[in-house]
């Protein structure tokens, strides 16, 4: 029989993370898009750091400074009790700073390539930015969020780095699937390592089938990205 | 009444330019702004439309939409704007587009039928031809019911025919809805049959303003009629020059003499007038 415990984490974990970093990725990106400064490209390389730095090292820069030694985890832990080292609190908040750029990237490349003036329109129509985002400028980036989202999701369950380092690997807590695997393939479990990496790889092709199947059909439909 | 009395500093493609226009005009009048580009037609009209901020005044039927207290925004200002590139909502039908202004679904069927497009009330944009679309952006900018309606060179992507039947649309929406309107427009016949005021602009100074007849049948000489067009290619054959030369997107051949076809090249823009003969008019089509 199959633990699925692991499985279980990864998902919960994944849906934590995507739904925070939608909330504060749109406002974020948009801000960005709409930044002219000179800050926007020091702005932007911070925000991709995640891409490129090794999960090893963002995970141990996340394990200093989330461990109740270091002033942020000491007020977290003081106001609410709540450690952030091998917890799966801690977890989310070291997932959403490692899946940051997925979120951003894709919207900010939405709301930047989205046509101005029918943000005019929407204003010169009388509506004011509330009532613009959510029925002209939202819309019309569907299939960015949807991939956004999608990425998102999809990277936070691929995280393998950042989750043994930050999370450790205690099965139930923190053990996600992709840290499972490598546990059995350590203790030579071949036969587990094979379903969980196939259970895996078929969720990864299927999300990804189905992402880039409902941006085609959006993009046939009305033009818009 | 419409009376704008406005300055904004400009950063064009020239370099820093000073933005300045002070007109009125009154209820139900048609304006066509024209002047070369570059010269500030389609920021005076979004400066009144207040989708960009400028000093000045400006005030539509005795309410101030702004003055040196007051800065009314683009949803408090009663206009209707038509952009250059129509800017439908992708996202939304095309009775969605108007309904989205205006929820009025007996208005836009009724506008939708005056502008003989009611069929399409249930495509999307990407499914609409560039006349269509221009249709929908009027229709959508007239849901709001507007004292003030603003168009930026609406027909400039447009084919010629096309334009000719929007034209009359336009005409014709501007009458039935008592309409003031503003249009920023390239071609004099275009302003010719819509307008009845006209202001020129260049370098954002007003260099001309007033009736229709008045500013686009002047001439300089003596001349009967005068046309200008462009040369795109001057042939040598045997012992004459023939210079093709495009007048209002026709093509025609113009012989010239030696010193004549010496004195131009391609891509100048010429005059061609005559005094002394009077040119052959003959009935093509009865109206």
């Amino acid at each position: 029989m199959i633990d699925f415990t692991p499985f279980i984490l990864s998902f919960k974990l994944a849906f934590f993370v995507t739904l925070i970093l939608l909330v504060v990725g749109i406002p974020f990106a948009w801000w960005l898009s709409r930044l002219k400064s000179g800050i926007k490209p020091l702005i932007e390389s911070i925000t991709a750091l995640p891409i490129v730095l090794p999960p090893s090292v963002l995970g141990f820069y996340l394990l200093v400074f989330l461990s109740p030694d270091s002033f942020f985890g000491k007020v977290i832990y003081d106001i609410f009790n709540i450690k952030l080292v091998f917890t799966f609190e801690g977890l989310v908040i070291a997932s959403c700073i490692y899946s940051f750029p997925f979120m951003i990237q894709p919207i900010q490349s939405g709301f930047e390539s989205l046509n101005k003036n029918i943000i005019e329109a929407s204003y010169v129509s009388g509506k004011g930015f509330l009532t613009t985002l959510f029925r002209v400028i939202l819309p019309n980036i569907k299939t960015s969020l949807l991939t956004a989202i999608i990425i998102t999701f999809a990277h936070t369950i691929g995280e393998f780095g950042v989750v043994l380092m930050v999370g450790g690997a205690i099965p139930g807590k923190t053990e996600v699937a992709s840290v499972a695997i490598y546990d059995f393939v350590e203790t030579l479990d071949y036969k587990n390592a094979h379903i969980y990496s196939a259970i895996m790889l078929l969720i990864s092709f299927t999300v990804l089938l189905a992402v880039y199947y409902i941006n085609y059909r959006i993009k046939k439909k009305h033009g818009i990205g | 009444m419409v009376s704008v009395n406005i300055t904004k500093t400009l950063h064009g493609s020239k370099g820093k330019m000073e933005l300045n226009c002070d007109f009125e005009i009154s209820k139900g009048d048609f304006l066509a702004v024209f002047g070369p580009s570059g010269s500030g037609k389609t920021t005076l009209l979004r400066v009144i439309a207040g989708l960009e901020k400028s000093k000045g005044e400006i005030v539509v039927d005795k309410k101030v939409w702004q003055n040196d207290k007051i800065f009314l925004k683009p949803q408090k200002r009663e206009i209707g704007f038509v952009f250059q590139d129509f800017a439908l909502f992708p996202n939304m039908t095309v009775l969605e587009n108007l309904l989205y202004v205006n929820n009025d679904k007996k208005f836009a069927l009724k506008l939708l039928k005056m502008g003989e497009i009611l069929e399409l009330k249930d495509r999307f944009p990407l499914m609409l031809s560039g006349g269509q679309k221009q249709r929908v952006a009027l229709i959508r900018a007239i849901m709001r019911k507007p004292k003030l309606l603003l168009m930026d060179e609406p027909f400039s992507a447009l084919d010629v025919s096309m334009r000719e039947k929007l034209q009359n649309e336009i005409y014709m929406f501007h009458r039935e809805f008592g309409l003031t309107t503003i249009m920023v427009s390239h071609s004099p016949g275009e302003i010719y049959k819509l307008a009845n005021k006209v202001l020129e602009i260049d370098h954002g100074k007003i260099i001309n303003f007033g009736d229709v007849s008045k500013i686009l049948l002047k001439t300089n000489t003596s001349e009967k009629f005068s046309i200008e067009g462009t040369i795109l290619d001057i042939i040598k054959t045997d012992v004459i020059y023939i210079a093709v030369v495009e007048i209002a997107s026709r093509i025609v051949e113009i012989v010239l003499s030696q010193k004549e076809a010496l004195n131009f090249k391609t891509g100048d823009k010429i005059i061609i007038s005559t005094k002394a003969f009077h040119p052959n008019i003959k009935l093509k089509e009865k109206v």
